[in-house]
């Protein structure tokens, strides 16, 4: 249960070998979770973040989950919320893809739409049901800054976050009285593997910052969650800049 | 926190069914789960309601004034029993009532007053229910003579798990665990209160200032025992030479001697009066050291240094925050937590220290309440043992305040003491665990009496009780 200080007490990490999604585990743990179901493709990385988890006192179970593998999503996760209560769903799980490339290779764009909006629709789907039986718990769904407004240089990844901001937007609404909530967490460039070489954008960030983020979010019950706060202006500046100025912006 | 309500007797192939889903937080307002409410009028509709609990199980919950998540079931049913509220049998000679256990103590003492009876424990609200006073075992200003509430219980009926009801009388296992046991031994439904005489419906109260938190302390210990009700209000945010600076407030039920010829007239007349509601929707942030450190200044000012036998009406002396419904309103949505623990007698440096550690975070806690308890009773879980205990209320969003918290939890089971059930909205299960050394008969008792897990709440999920 989430204490009254916002403290939850289990977790569930979608992608769980995600950066963003370990630095959340690692600060939740330091508080009072003491369940982490970790989630995600078997990956060495995948271990790891169990083993880190367990050594900061942690009960860690890992679970088999393909984000693109759609038709298991009901019987994985729901295998999970059988277990016990999940006081949060962390869906931290997307790729983000070659622009350049999947531009000229439209099944390649498909692949990453499949998991950043099409998985993410049914384990989000999913959690919710869990969530709204349970009578309490919380949907955090990593968006970006990317879905706000499309850009030339990266609107395949951006267009998925864009659907995914949008669906997460619309299921926190749905469930509103049901005691389970959804939060958008919407960052910047965060310095991870996945932009690894990529130029970096201004207000850029790290893992960690996000992480610390979401955990103040679910505290104050927050819908949406900047990161940094500061996009949060820049972004709303941003969305009104015309389209044939916004283009030539080097972003 | 109000919710909308359906009467249980909605009946769907002969079980009356819950149909509304509400909201549902502690007093404190912190911490809401939804679940479906479900308001029995009598005891075959409770029956009912219990034997269609589904997985998520099922609780009974009274007038919500427990601060934390104790009469909530996120997902579940939760049982509104304020509609159980019938008074069965008044035994005017002995002084015992019989009551369904949705009976406020606020109408018993409509009720009984005027009859020369008192309810023998009243904690700092008039509002809560005899169901909800057993469950939590409740204590009050006289709890150093008279112990907790489930100590004047002579009887009582539980429903339980599989819908029978079950009378029980001190000494048995079952009364001892439901004593203080949350809730999570069935649905109590009504109780059998032994009275307390009183010849008249005032209180002669003593007021004395203590400087500091020593002289406070040696004055409760010296002279205590003349009192039969005692508390203390302390200034937390007082800090340096004035740390722990207290008004105590002691006294007894006036006789009629001490009435004047006007007050005579009508020596048991009750009529509280209270004022407007809090308004909904006061903004959270007001409450700061600077807003509170002030109150708690004019407050300690306003009190006489010394004032012998004044005569209060018994809401201004036992109930002052009835006076303002709703007055939980006033810490903004964030809503707040109450701490309350209570260390033995000899662990003064423990709780000396935590009463500076406070004070130098700088909370703003209105006025806290130290008092001195008396013997423990014989519930499981039940939270008065001999020794100080101090109650302060806190804004959820103080910075630090979870790892603060966290580290007084700490230092309250190493000083071999404990926390409130019934303020608790935060603890950690495995220190709730040690602080309580009958948690594991209580949770052998349950597995044994509601194997499928029928009767929970969030309190019970947190802390796995």
């Amino acid at each position: 249960m989430m204490n009254a200080l916002g403290d939850p007490q289990s977790l569930l990490v979608l992608g769980g070998s995600s950066e963003i999604g370990l630095a959340t585990a690692r600060r939740l743990v330091r508080g009072r979770v003491e369940v982490v179901h970790l989630a995600g493709r078997p990956s060495p990385a995948l271990d790891a973040a169990a083993e880190e988890l367990r050594a900061l006192g942690a009960q860690v179970h890992v679970h088999e989950f393909d984000a693109t593998a759609v038709d298991t999503h009901e019987t994985v996760l729901g295998k999970i919320f059988a277990e016990g209560d999940i006081d949060v769903a962390l869906l931290a799980f997307g790729v983000l893809g070659d622009q350049e490339r999947d531009e000229r290779d439209p099944l390649a764009a498909a692949a990453v739409a499949k998991v950043n909006y099409l998985g993410a629709v049914t384990a989000s789907l999913v959690c919710a049901q869990a969530l709204r039986r349970q009578g309490h718990g919380a949907l955090v769904v990593l968006s970006s800054v990317a879905g706000e407004r499309a850009r030339r240089s990266n609107f395949i990844y951006g267009s998925t976050k864009a659907g995914l901001d949008a669906f997460a937007q619309g299921l926190g609404d749905s469930l509103h009285g049901t005691g389970a909530r959804v939060m958008v967490v919407r960052p910047g460039f965060v310095r991870t593997r996945m932009t690894e070489g990529l130029p970096e954008a201004p207000l850029a960030t790290t893992a960690d910052a996000v992480a610390e983020a979401t955990v103040a979010g679910l505290r104050r019950g927050a819908e949406t969650v900047w990161v940094p706060g500061a996009l949060r202006f820049v972004m709303s500046g941003l969305r009104h800049v015309p389209r044939a100025v916004f283009r030539r912006l080097p972003v | 926190m109000t919710a909308p309500r359906a009467p249980c007797a909605v009946s769907v192939g002969g079980l009356s069914v819950a149909r509304m889903e509400g909201r549902l937080t502690g007093w404190g307002r912190t911490a809401p789960t939804t679940a479906r409410l479900c308001v029995p009028t009598s005891t075959a509709e409770a029956r009912d309601a219990v034997r269609a609990a589904g997985e998520r199980g099922t609780l009974a919950r009274g007038l919500g004034r427990s601060y934390g998540d104790a009469a909530q079931n996120a997902g579940g049913t939760v049982l509104d029993m304020t509609s159980l509220a019938r008074v069965r049998a008044l035994d005017l000679e002995q002084g015992l009532v019989t009551c369904e256990a949705g009976v406020s103590l606020d109408r018993l003492m409509r009720l009984l007053l005027p009859f020369g009876w008192f309810v023998p424990v009243t904690p700092g609200t008039r509002y809560v229910t005899v169901g909800g006073a057993i469950g939590a075992d409740i204590h009050g200003k006289n709890h150093h003579v008279s112990g907790s509430f489930g100590h004047h219980v002579t009887r009582m009926r539980l429903l339980t798990a599989g819908g029978e009801e079950r009378e029980l009388t001190p000494g048995d296992e079952l009364f001892d665990a439901t004593t203080g046991g949350m809730g999570l031994t069935g649905v109590i439904l009504d109780a059998t209160i032994r009275l307390l005489p009183v010849a008249t419906s005032l209180m002669a109260v003593d007021t004395e200032r203590a400087a500091d938190l020593d002289e406070l302390m040696q004055r409760l210990e010296a002279t205590d025992h003349r009192y039969r009700y005692s508390v203390a209000w302390i200034d937390l945010v007082a800090r340096g030479a004035a740390t722990g600076r207290a008004v105590l407030t002691r006294g007894e039920h006036a006789t009629l001697d001490m009435l004047t010829p006007r007050q005579a007239l009508d020596p048991l007349a009750f009529r509280p009066r209270s004022l407007p509601a809090a308004p909904r929707g006061i903004p959270g942030g007001l409450l700061r050291t600077a807003t509170v450190g002030a109150f708690n200044e004019l407050w300690f000012r306003k009190a006489p240094r010394e004032r012998r036998g004044q005569l209060q009406r018994i809401g201004a002396f036992f109930h002052p925050l009835d006076g303002v419904p709703e007055w939980n309103r006033v810490y903004g949505p964030g809503g707040f937590l109450q701490y309350q623990f209570v260390v033995p007698y000899g662990q003064e440096a423990a709780l000396r220290s935590i009463v500076e550690q406070l004070s130098r975070h700088g909370c703003p806690s209105f006025l806290a309440v130290l008092k001195r308890f008396g013997e423990g009773g014989p519930g499981w879980l039940s939270f008065p043992m001999p020794g100080w205990t101090l109650a302060l209320d806190l804004p959820a969003s103080v910075p630090g305040l979870g790892p603060l918290l966290d580290r007084l939890d700490e230092q309250v089971l190493a000083a071999g003491g404990r926390i409130y059930l019934a303020k608790d909205s935060r603890m950690r299960p495995r220190t709730l665990a040690a602080m309580y050394p009958r948690l594991a008969d209580f949770r052998a008792l349950r597995e044994r009496i509601d194997p499928s897990g029928v009767f929970t709440s969030d309190l019970a999920r947190r802390l796995a009780l």
